[in-house]
């Protein structure tokens, strides 16, 4: 049968799909077979790498005892990623791990916060090449502090083989418990980061794509003016949530390294 | 036979993730409300209870996003 006549007015509007996050290069550039092209993403990452090296670097480049500019905001970071993310999960023995956990911290969260800087509008972590190199960072992280304290045997046995169970059922907990923390750990950290980056990206595409096409036509522009108010608000839950899965990284890279570090459960 | 009323077109990708998200929803109500109730009754410990709401959600939101990915998957 036909469709309604307002599903048949819709069909003028493009829907963006996955396609909105391939950019094509401003600059091609080939190395042995490699494509090293520079597009929108590389621009974001080398801008968030930036301004993460600034942060650190300029506020603790001359420390003073009462921090002034640059330094509070850097001092500001470094007692958030301590008493928040540290602190609760690890207690003191994992301040060693503070300078990683900071700079992966600040890192994640300047890639998502290019997400809603107008001009660029692209956060780095939405293509999974980057959370999935950070993730497997993490993952040589709490593999090598396991080690570091148990032997490489050792380590193992205290991820693996839980004490106090029969050996036939370890026949099946084995391998379940190998596949979650060797393989689903650093593969749920990535698509956590980058899910919930598209998922914004592809948010907001839709809100404005929608206002531009809804003002358009004048018969519909008061949905238009509805749908631009939406995609506003929805800008400042993005920073939000660009926060939050900042947080969210950090803090569950400091719970693997603690299972790490903890004697055999 | 039963005549067709209306149909409806699209991408059948959008009511898998609707319903990929029925279970994290009643995940995330139930391990907020627990949180705010522990505060309630214990507010000096709400430090120690968000970090681990917080890790929690990760836990949780992972299955709603898993949706979301296989939509982008299978598309």
């Amino acid at each position: 049968m036909t469709s309604f006549p307002i599903l048949a007015a819709r069909e003028g509007f493009h829907v963006p799909g996955a396609e909105s996050f391939y950019r094509e290069p401003f600059i091609d550039l080939h190395v042995f077979g490699l494509n090293l092209g520079i597009n929108r993403t590389v621009v974001v990452l080398f801008l968030a790498s930036l301004l993460t090296l600034g942060v650190l670097a300029l506020g603790f480049r001359n420390p003073k005892l009462v921090p002034r500019g640059i330094q509070n905001v850097a001092e500001f970071i470094v007692d958030f990623v301590r008493d928040k993310v540290i602190m609760p999960t690890m207690g003191k023995k994992g301040l060693p791990y503070l300078p990683f956990l900071t700079t992966l911290f600040l890192f994640v969260l300047f890639c998502n916060w290019f997400g809603v800087i107008p001009g660029l509008n692209f956060s780095a972590t939405s293509r999974i090449g980057i959370p999935l190199a950070l993730s497997i960072c993490t993952w040589f992280v709490f593999v090598i502090a396991g080690i570091r304290t148990h032997g490489g045997f050792g380590y193992l046995k205290a991820a693996l083989v839980p004490s106090g169970v029969p050996v036939p059922i370890l026949l099946l907990l084995v391998p379940i418990e190998f596949l979650t923390v060797f393989i689903l750990r650093p593969l749920t950290l990535t698509i956590r980061l980058t899910a919930n980056m598209i998922a914004g990206h592809m948010l907001l595409t839709m809100f404005f794509l929608g206002t531009a096409y809804l003002l358009e036509r004048g018969s519909t522009a008061a949905f238009g003016v509805g749908s631009l108010i939406m995609g506003t608000a929805f800008i400042g839950f993005e920073i939000f949530v660009g926060a939050l899965q900042a947080f969210i990284f950090a803090i569950l890279t400091a719970v693997y390294i603690q299972s790490s570090l903890q004697e055999a459960h | 036979m039963i005549p067709l009323l209306a149909e409806i077109s699209g991408n059948i990708n959008a009511i898998a993730f609707g319903i990929a998200t029925l279970g994290p929803g009643i995940g995330l109500g139930l391990l907020i409300g627990k949180t705010v109730e522990s505060i309630a009754r214990q507010p000096e410990a709400q430090g120690a209870l968000t970090s681990q709401m917080y890790i929690g959600i990760a836990f949780i939101e992972i299955l709603a996003l898993l949706g979301i990915i296989v939509g982008f998957l299978f598309s």
